[in-house]
């Protein structure tokens, strides 16, 4: 609030109205619906529900399925975010350093972000066509008899090479804001300081990045989780079957497929709380960025 | 144009600060006067109040006749000189300038020629169509300056509006903001915590200490007879000696040793605040009193003379043809231009 | 010279200095090159491809080289009517795009210009109450409340409609917090200059801080409708009439009409013709609005 903000009342109230009413409709009513129904059971023929406690809570944990997607999800999330922040680290510090063509550079790099997950996950169809797919049949000159949709490792490494190639983009260009934002003076106080590249990329760049770092470390866990649910859906054609799929694509299976409203509710439920611990580290994060600057 | 007057003006935040304790002062119509003081010492905030962007809490303030403490800002018919300017970044310098005329209904007509008015004052004729980017900090300045003056105000506030100009260009704009003043005779409140420009800008100074005022008067009157140890020591560069001497048997004695010869005040505490401003003292004299010189520093106008007097820091300036040595000098301490304070209320006895 | 060149190859302990740099430089390139033809290449094949029949792409998959159906392809991806009920063509599919992406676009910046102003211009009781119940919602994701959203979608008979696609979208404090950010940047003394000036909160709104606003609005407009247009999983859901798809949403179809084993060629051309107008407005906003966008993208999560 600025100091010598308007006094008026009505105003204020007016210009909040919207926003705050879309909010409760579309965002504090279903929430909290999710957590109710997390504790009912619902009749498959939509008549009534019964208050079941945690016992939908209680069956995930003990089913297999669920902790199998789990750790799916965890070694995809892992893997999705450290193959994007290396290989967009990477050319991002050179982008920074070239002088010529640096601006196509830094076009050609960005432009994916723009194109959307499923439409990604289709040109990934494509090329990992089980037949004819460029991508298929170089992995199969490797000695890897790879079949997307078929064999449950194959499907998981298209829909990693897939969602690191559409996240690159967005890695890129923060890291090369956070490169760029850099003082030419530390720069030049290194390069002083220190005659190795590498040196100074370690104990000077690397640490003065580590803020962008950290950040885009819960932005990509974050996308990795749910943004990727286009790749994902179109990789596996809508019909997961014994295919790979997160948590969030369990959620949307077993609510709409399955019409398991009170398993799906419990599965929103966690991740809710997952996004609620992320979003905590993330403004620690946020506090410590400020002693930064 | 319009006297300004305050009465038990007071500003208390929600969390119990006291940012400006009571004041009370009558502005008379057509002067300017300064509000000095360090940083944080309310004076910023007693100019808001005037202005109406900051609530008064208790008292009544007044320009001309009205009493003004529940009017909006637009309706005071003031003008306000910002430290950052605050011009708006995206509007040409007439339209800066033209801004409040707009909003108050005036004709096209009126506007234009209010602006061109204004631009020849301050010699901003042509820059009229540019925007604020395109200008150096001087001439922003009086961009906010013509803002100021196009409305015709009853009363001009400024709020440190030098403080981000070179030292050049703010002696320079001192002077014309100065003489802008007084051609028009608005009546104008000015903020600084530069005490030379509070010296040269004010017909009188109001100086300011957390949140109280500790003294109202012309500039002579403040550099000639502070009425308390900060004043003494806020006004004036470099600013008043001020030892502490112990009263011994009718004598003040400085350092266990060293008797001055002055005829002290009549009080019944055992110590008093000797003041001296370095200028006031002079080189030279019976040896009763010895400074023990330990750095010169040369001004080219004068020298300043930095040392101790009976084990307190204690400065003396002198003239560019007078000599000095580093080692002990006598001095001389003149009786008619000794301040004397109280030692714990620092008040002036 | 030569000598003295080699010698410096030979000797890497004491490199002539333009030397050294000239080989980083092209490892350099060599890196950025790599990069930039991972990016490009995939798009850049299958616009090759759209130039070849059918039948050709059904056996031999994405390939190189240039034949003349692209126009065909592209013609037939636009204009011709696809879906289970012929309702809809690439035409339709990508005005519910631009509906979406413009939509959304504005109605986030419009919405959330006006909160932020309230919340941070105003001396509001509850402002900083108001600013948490609106900074809350970006902890939960759209896909994590998908089943309760889409009900309320159901229940307000707003299925099947531009407003049941755009406005649930918008519940998002994205865009609040960004202007939050800005509307805080903005010095002061300018609110304070323009009350003087006698603006009162509309007119400040409208002659001082949208103009200032210009650039941000743009960044965040850009970014939004990249967001909107991209969106997959609510339209898949809040839109099950084929004339609502968008080209996004068309995606799901085409993938599952190329799945479907029928006696028919399955029209691959046309498919990828399609992904490729999908693919296009984003790109090239995103492209010839690059720094405002960067800008934009940078600055609003910080």
């Amino acid at each position: 609030m600025k100091r010598a903000g308007f006094t008026t009342v009505w105003l204020p109230v007016a210009l909040l109205l919207p926003q705050l009413m879309i909010i409760a409709i579309f965002f504090y009513w279903p929430a909290a619906w999710a957590v109710q129904s997390s504790f009912y059971l619902q009749d498959p023929f939509g008549f009534g529900s019964t208050f079941v406690g945690v016992e939908n809570y209680t069956d995930l944990m003990a089913n297999s399925e669920y902790g199998k997607v789990a750790r799916f999800t965890v070694i995809y999330t892992a893997l999705v975010t450290f193959f994007s922040l290396a290989i967009a680290l990477l050319l991002a510090v050179k982008a920074d350093k070239v002088i010529k063509g640096a601006k196509s550079y830094r076009t050609l790099l960005m432009w994916v972000y723009a194109i959307a997950p499923p439409v990604a996950g289709f040109l990934g169809l494509m090329f990992f066509d089980q037949r004819n797919g460029p991508m298929t049949e170089m992995f199969q000159a490797l000695g890897w008899d790879f079949r997307l949709g078929a064999d449950y490792n194959s499907t998981a490494t298209a829909m990693v090479i897939v969602a690191v190639w559409k996240q690159i983009p967005v890695n890129f260009i923060f890291f090369l804001s956070g490169l760029q934002s850099i003082p030419k003076s530390v720069r030049e106080a290194a390069l002083i300081d220190n005659r190795s590249a590498s040196g100074r990329f370690w104990e000077v760049t690397f640490p003065l990045l580590a803020p962008t770092a950290f950040f885009l470390l819960i932005i990509n866990i974050t996308y990795a989780l749910f943004d990727t649910f286009g790749i994902i859906d179109t990789l596996v054609r809508s019909e997961p079957g014994n295919n790979p799929v997160t948590l969030v694509y369990k959620v949307f299976v077993d609510g709409f497929r399955g019409n398991d409203l009170g398993g799906s509710s419990a599965q929103s439920v966690i991740l809710m709380v997952l996004v609620l611990l992320l979003t905590v580290f993330q403004f620690r994060l946020i506090e410590r960025r400020i002693h930064y600057t | 144009m319009a006297q300004v007057t305050l009465d038990r003006v007071r500003k208390t935040y929600p969390n119990g600060f006291e940012a400006v304790q009571p004041c009370s002062v009558e502005i008379p119509d057509g002067e300017l006067v300064v509000l000095v003081g360090p940083s944080g010492c309310g004076k910023s905030t007693l100019l808001r109040m005037i202005a109406g962007l900051e609530d008064i809490t208790d008292g009544a303030l007044s320009i001309g006749t009205d009493v003004v403490n529940d009017k909006d800002p637009a309706d005071r018919n003031i003008a306000m000189v910002f430290q950052n300017y605050a011009l708006y970044p995206h509007m040409s310098v007439a339209k800066n300038m033209g801004y409040g005329l707009k909003n108050r209904g005036a004709s096209k007509a009126e506007i234009d020629a209010k602006v061109q008015e204004a631009a020849r004052i301050l010699n901003l004729g042509d820059y009229l169509d540019r925007r604020p980017s395109q200008l150096s900090g001087g001439q922003r300045q009086r961009v906010a300056m013509g803002r100021a003056i196009v409305r015709d105000p009853e009363l001009f506030l400024f709020d440190e509006p030098l403080s981000n100009l070179d030292a050049k260009l703010r002696n320079q704009m001192r002077i014309e903001i100065r003489a802008l003043q007084q051609r028009l005779g608005v009546t104008s409140v000015y903020v600084t915590h530069d005490q030379v420009e509070a010296m040269t800008m004010a017909d009188r100074i109001i100086v300011l200490n957390a949140g109280r005022v500790e003294q109202i008067g012309t500039p002579t009157e403040i550099y000639e007879r502070p009425a308390s140890t900060f004043v003494a020591g806020f006004m004036g560069a470099p600013p008043m000696n001020l030892m502490t001497a112990a009263l011994v048997s009718g004598q003040l004695q400085v350092g266990g040793e060293t008797k001055l010869p002055l005829t002290p005040p009549a009080v019944a505490t055992d110590e008093v605040l000797v003041g001296y401003r370095p200028e006031d003292v002079r080189l030279g004299g019976d040896g009763s009193v010895v400074l023990d010189v330990q750095i010169i520093e040369e001004l080219g106008a004068n020298r300043l003379l930095h040392g101790q007097l009976g084990g307190q820091a204690f400065s003396i300036s002198i003239g560019k043809d007078e000599q000095a040595q580093v080692g002990p000098q006598p001095i001389t301490l003149p009786q008619d231009r000794v301040h004397f304070f109280h030692p714990e209320r620092g008040t002036r006895l | 010279m030569t000598d003295m060149t080699q010698a410096s190859i030979a000797t890497p302990a004491r490199p002539r200095r333009s030397k050294r740099f000239r080989w980083s430089q092209v490892f350099d390139h060599a890196i950025l090159c790599t990069g930039a033809f991972f990016m490009v290449f995939p798009v850049f094949l299958v616009l090759m491809t759209t130039s070849f029949e059918d039948a050709d792409i059904v056996r031999n998959g994405l390939q190189f080289g240039f034949e003349g159906q692209m126009l065909e392809n592209f013609e037939a991806a636009m204009f011709e009517a696809a879906g289970f009920s012929k309702a809809i063509t690439g035409t339709r599919m990508l005005m519910n795009s631009l509906i979406l992406g413009f939509g959304f676009a504005i109605g986030k910046i419009v919405i959330s210009m006006m909160a932020a102003y309230a919340i941070v211009y105003f001396r509001l009781r509850f402002a900083t109450f108001a600013f948490w119940i609106i900074f809350t919602t970006l902890l939960l994701p759209l896909e994590v409340r998908i089943l309760p959203s889409y009900e309320a979608i159901q229940s307000l008979g707003l299925a099947n409609t531009y407003s049941g696609l755009i406005i649930p979208l918008i519940a998002s404090a994205t865009g609040t917090f960004f202007f939050r950010q800005f509307f805080r940047s903005i010095p002061e003394e300018l609110v304070e200059a323009a009350r003087i000036d006698g603006a009162g909160p509309i007119k400040f709104f409208i002659d001082i801080l949208v103009p200032l606003s210009r650039t941000m609005i743009a960044a965040i407009f850009i970014i939004m409708f990249v967001y909107g247009w991209n969106q997959y999983l609510w339209p898949t859901l809040i839109t099950t009439d084929e004339g609502m798809f968008t080209l996004v949403r068309g995606i799901k179809q085409i993938v599952q009409v190329l799945s479907q084993t029928g006696a028919m060629i399955p029209e691959y051309g046309k498919a990828l013709a399609l992904s490729l107008i999908a693919m296009i407005p984003p790109v090239l906003i995103v492209i010839f609005f690059q720094s405002w966008f960067v800008k934009g993208l940078t600055e609003s999560d910080k």
